[in-house]
């Protein structure tokens, strides 16, 4: 009872310093992400240009001058890092957005009508049976590549899963009295999903575009790295990582530092998506 | 029983022809003519002709599929276009490295991530458990490059304890093969502890709340039995689910490891097949990697049956 009295008094301030406490993963999270788009938004300010060749300075270790060193080009490692932010946040932003966009489609119109379902969910299971980074490459080989091309081969195998997860919201909750009593009163179908079945998708879908987020972030790194993904003028960190393949063992800091901004961008996502959902979905939180 | 595993089998047939067709047609949705495409962008008009009678692209699309199924069903998973040799013998070529990549990953991974999990659950909210937690949250986001360049880096650069890349056949001893593949398996098993740990310590903590368990403590049994035999064995269903899942995850992580640590494996081949556009080998590759993961699927899904008497189907 004082808690409520308390919470109702309680200055705006105070109460969204309360939330950020409960939820620690989150603000820690966001902070590195919000970190992350200004360094790439920045970019042309704080890094050289990032295809710049130099050839007498080639392979340099990190200094004063190359605070990430070179490459087998002499060009800036860390220029090029800061301008792979962009990359990388772009693909990983496009990708959620287009796969949870057409899974969160599919996956209403399978929940509700069972005569799609049969078909469609055979289709997304074959698509799921086939590993993501060989459909991705399979569809990037045969394109011409280019980063649109590998946004869509890196947004296709993310769909089944976001199907699955809509489809199975959708008959959880079309069982339910309320949506009887809808259909009974004579709403129409389109009525019932957009009013009725979408605001309950609304918040596993959040937490899971932020997995499809980071797991697109690395596929697009790992593509790049061996070689077929974003096409190799683009500065992405996957293509950093490729070209410093052959040189790891005199020059590895063009490994290192593209590495490990990949591991910190993919942490801060995955800490948002981890606190999303343990705020909102408790029933999980309490299972993990 | 018997009835279930027959449903189950027959259920994988559908899969496996969505598969098959989506492979066949990745070819023919691609805008121009898939022997163009094929043959690169500077080949001649005759060759790119050849291409296309080579893998019969002439004839009309519903034959095309129906002998590229035919194939399949005989075991012939196409031609490679560069090395005239039949894919299923490059495949069988490369198979040993990523088997035992693959063995030895799983292998360390549970032996690794299962203990760690019941830890973590048993002394739950302790220092232990924060560090197995953070531990699973770090894993996931480490991409297994870094972490094997990270590792190759440190035991075999600077302490010289491994050696840096390459892979040795079992023909030529297995401590060779242990050596050389240590520091894979360590790199990919990472996001693979991660995960199995992260099931294990949910899956123990909820078991462990459970009466029985108080009443074993209470009638006195031995707190590693309690863990192992009471606990552990009710909490497995989870865990087998995890580290099936994994199982299917760690077939996109063989691709990316085998090219870190230049292992001659099925990955290094997609990497080779795709820098030469050799399509067959591609397409065969991924009908393969999908009927591999049906597999471990299905077997996933008979275990639940062994492992907990009461799923009845």
């Amino acid at each position: 009872m004082t808690a409520t009295i308390e919470a109702a008094t309680a200055t705006a301030g105070s109460r969204r310093f309360e939330w950020a406490r409960h939820n620690p993963t989150i603000v820690i999270g966001s902070t590195i992400l919000l970190c992350l788009v200004v360094l790439a938004a920045i970019a042309p300010w704080i890094a050289e240009d990032p295809l710049g060749f130099d050839p007498l300075n080639r392979l340099k270790r990190p200094s004063a001058e190359f605070p990430f060193g070179t490459d087998q080009f002499g060009r800036d490692v860390y220029s090029r890092v800061v301008y792979g932010a962009r990359i990388s946040l772009i693909v990983g932003v496009s990708v959620a957005v287009i796969a949870t966009t057409i899974g969160l489609l599919i996956g209403m119109l399978c929940g509700y009508y069972r005569k799609v379902d049969a078909v469609v969910m055979r289709m997304m299971d074959g698509l799921m049976a086939i590993p993501a980074i060989l459909l991705a490459i399979a569809l990037i080989t045969l394109m011409q590549a280019s980063l649109t091309i590998v946004i869509i081969a890196i947004s296709i195998p993310e769909i089944p899963r976001v199907v699955r997860l809509v489809r199975s919201v959708v008959l959880q909750v079309r069982g339910l009295p309320y949506i009887e009593a809808a259909i009974a009163s004579g709403t129409r179908s389109h009525t019932i999903m957009a009013r009725h079945i979408l605001p309950n998708t609304v918040a596993p879908l959040i937490v899971q575009a932020t997995y499809v987020c980071a797991s697109a972030i690395l596929l697009e790194a790992g593509l790049s790295f061996l070689g077929a993904g974003t096409p190799p003028e683009i500065p992405s960190w996957g293509n950093i990582l490729s070209t410093g393949r052959s040189f790891f063992q005199i020059s590895p800091w063009i490994i290192f530092f593209p590495g490990l901004m990949l591991a910190i961008t993919v942490l801060a996502i995955n800490l948002v998506g981890d606190g999303l959902r343990d705020s909102l979905d408790p029933r999980i939180a309490r299972r993990l | 029983m018997t009835a279930y595993i027959i449903r189950r089998l027959l259920a994988t047939i559908p899969v496996m022809v969505v598969v098959a067709l989506f492979v066949f047609l990745l070819l023919h949705l691609t805008p121009g003519d898939p022997a163009a495409v094929i043959a690169g962008d500077d080949a001649s008009p005759a060759e790119i002709d050849g291409i296309r009678r080579k893998l019969g692209l002439d004839r009309p699309i519903w034959e095309q599929f129906g002998i590229y199924v035919g194939n399949l069903l005989r075991g012939d998973l196409g031609t490679s276009i560069f090395s005239n040799l039949p894919v299923l013998t490059l495949v069988k070529q490369r198979l040993e490295p990523t088997l035992v990549l693959a063995v030895s990953t799983l292998v360390v991974a549970v032996a690794f991530a299962v203990p760690m999990g019941v830890l973590a659950a048993w002394k739950a909210r302790s220092l232990i458990d924060r560090v197995v937690m953070g531990f699973s949250v770090l894993g996931f986001a480490l991409p297994v490059f870094l972490i094997g360049y990270l590792l190759i880096y440190v035991f075999a650069i600077e302490l010289r304890w491994l050696p840096v890349q390459g892979y040795r056949p079992l023909s030529q001893g297995l401590g060779g093969t242990a050596r050389s593949i240590a520091l894979p398996a360590l790199a990919l098993g990472m996001v693979y502890m991660a995960l199995i740990a992260r099931i294990t310590r949910a899956s123990m903590l909820e078991v462990l709340s459970e009466d029985y368990i108080r009443t074993a403590r209470a009638k006195g049994v031995a707190t590693g039995s309690v863990l192992l035999r009471h606990a552990l064995k009710n909490a497995a269903v989870p865990i087998v689910t995890v580290i099936g899942i994994g199982l299917t995850l760690l077939i996109s992580g063989v691709v990316l490891t085998e090219t870190v640590f230049n292992i001659p494996g099925l990955g290094r081949l997609t990497v080779d097949a795709i820098l030469k556009r050799d399509y067959p080998i591609i397409q065969g590759l991924i009908i393969l990697f999908a009927g591999a993961k049906v597999l471990v699927n299905l077997m996933i899904d008979i275990s639940y049956t062994f492992l907990d008497p009461r799923i009845r189907y």
